[in-house]
């Protein structure tokens, strides 16, 4: 199901179709904002660059003044048109997705002052966290874009991938170990890049809650912690399989 | 042999294990040659609130009309189909049932309050003198008993002799409910109940129904969708006459199985 088979550009008032439209955009600005945010972040940790880890952390205000703003767009819409069914779904995913949002904003801030922390970190340790980053950024991106097509296919593929980066994120942290554990002048740098490495992690397990609400909206079905076994069980049992799944 | 079943309207929901007060079954309805409902299915559940929305000329007040045989008022009409009423599983559609033994168990009230030129006490007490109750001290036992679960008995009790016209328009409806009260009906049906009424008086009239539905089965046609998410246990929408949808009120409000009902309560076009 995607946006436009879920008719939200079709309501019988125009002015109802802008605004879900509009919460809609916004959103998904608010989520290539915050994307922008981890992408430099990580770039500024991995390349040591303080003045782009600075320039992150200035414009982490525009990400908690759009939260917001999409916040009070959702409350009158709410009060205004109370929304039914798939539009109810999709403000109510709205209000929690930027809710993950915002965090990843922080935490992509919390990375930013790493990379200042640990700028003089030996630059063998700190590429460890590049790889990460780009998992991280991929599926956020990944997340946003079925968030914008309430594309419910590749919003299940997210889960699977979110494994894959706690699983890097443990072995990055192995890694980092064994630096700090062979040369004792490496312990601060490492355990501030242990941090970053968490910071990463946490981002994905946000980026597979936005796609979780993607379920939700478009179908109806809350899967979360319903258990996997249920969760599978319920996606064979609804959802066609995916042949052109990606990755 | 285990029969094939198929998917139609009335779908699984929550409260489907309920005891059931009627059910319609494959009702049909003509207006002369016309067709205006084709063969709807669904149940009433005992002591809860059903909805029926629908657009305008869907079928739904003309459904709610065959629970009390109200089109035998009119000429050249004709049921098919049968609603079985409990718990005496009679067909109410039947030609050998008293179509005034069936207003006696289902009541009913109207979208404009419709008060008789009496007094207030004499409007209560109607139902129950046509029934031969004469007797005052009872009468008055009764009146008193309707008013009060209708929610007007504070705001009247201290002058029943004074006409029912005198009443707000609020006051008016929930006299006419008290009204429909008195008999002791077993399922009341509304329809479009508040339409008339301002937001305050249809506010009382919702709070009313919500607690009426401990002591009688409801059945209501409303315009209002957000009414019929607020007052109602079961929601059924109508289209052209048909059943396209029956289930908990929660599940048709926010997870509709039918495009065409999500379309109609979200505003969309159909």
């Amino acid at each position: 199901m995607t946006l436009e088979s879920q008719g939200i550009g079709h309501h019988i008032s125009t002015q109802y179709n802008r605004e879900l439209l509009d919460i809609h955009a916004h959103v998904l600005r608010m989520g290539e904002l915050v994307s922008s945010q981890v992408q430099d972040a990580v770039r500024a940790l991995v390349t040591g660059d303080a003045e782009l880890a600075t320039a992150v952390i200035a414009r982490d205000p525009e990400v908690n003044a759009m939260e917001v703003s999409i916040d009070q767009e959702c409350s009158l819409v709410l009060v205004r048109r109370q929304p039914a069914a798939g539009d109810l779904r999709l403000v109510f995913a709205v209000i929690k997705a930027v809710i993950d949002l915002e965090r990843v904003g922080d935490l992509a801030k919390r990375l930013a002052k790493t990379a200042i922390e640990a700028a003089d970190s030996p630059p063998e340790m700190s590429s460890q966290i590049r790889h990460l980053g780009e998992s991280v950024l991929a599926i956020l991106d990944r997340s946003l874009d079925a968030f914008s097509r309430m594309d419910v296919q590749t919003a299940l593929l997210i889960r699977g991938e979110d494994k894959q980066v706690d699983a890097q994120c443990r072995a990055v942290s192995r890694q980092l170990l064994t630096y700090m554990m062979e040369d004792a002048r490496t312990i601060s740098a490492g355990l501030a890049l242990v941090w970053a490495a968490r910071s990463l992690e946490r981002m994905g397990d946000h980026a597979k809650n936005i796609a979780e609400y993607v379920f939700y909206a478009a179908i109806g079905k809350d899967l979360r912690h319903v258990g996997a076994e249920a969760r599978d069980a319920w996606i064979a049992t609804h959802l066609a399989p995916t042949p052109s799944s990606p990755g | 042999m285990v029969d094939q079943v198929t998917p139609g309207p009335v779908q699984a929901f929550a409260g489907a294990e309920l005891p059931v007060k009627a059910e319609a079954r494959s009702l049909s309805f003509f207006y002369g040659a016309v067709q205006a409902l084709k063969s709807v299915s669904m149940p009433v559940y005992d002591s809860r609130v059903t909805a029926l929305i629908g657009p305008s000329g869907c079928g739904k007040s003309t459904f709610l009309r065959c629970f009390n045989r109200m089109h035998d008022l009119t000429d050249h009409t004709r049921y098919d189909g049968e609603i079985l009423f409990q718990p005496d599983n009679v067909n109410i559609l039947r030609r050998s049932v008293d179509p005034i033994e069936v207003r006696m168990r289902i009541g009913m009230v109207f979208q404009k309050p419709n008060p008789f030129p009496k007094s207030i006490f004499e409007n209560v007490a109607y139902g129950l003198r046509v029934r031969g109750q004469n007797n005052r001290s009872e009468l008055a036992d009764r009146v008193e008993t309707a008013l009060r679960d209708a929610s007007l008995w504070e705001e009247v009790n201290n002058r029943l002799d004074t006409m029912a016209f005198n009443l707000s328009g609020g006051q008016q409806q929930r006299l006419c409910i008290a009204r429909a009260l008195a008999t002791g009906p077993e399922l009341l049906l509304f329809d479009e109940p508040t339409s008339a009424l301002d937001p305050n008086a249809t506010a009382n009239i919702e709070d009313l129904i919500h607690r009426l539905r401990d002591r009688v089965t409801i059945l209501i046609v409303t315009h209002n969708m957000q009414q019929a998410a607020r007052v109602s246990d079961f929601t059924a929408f109508m289209y052209l006459g048909e059943l396209i949808e029956f289930s908990d009120t929660n599940t048709v409000f926010t997870n509709p199985r039918s495009k065409q009902t999500e379309d109609y309560i979200t505003g969309r076009y159909g």
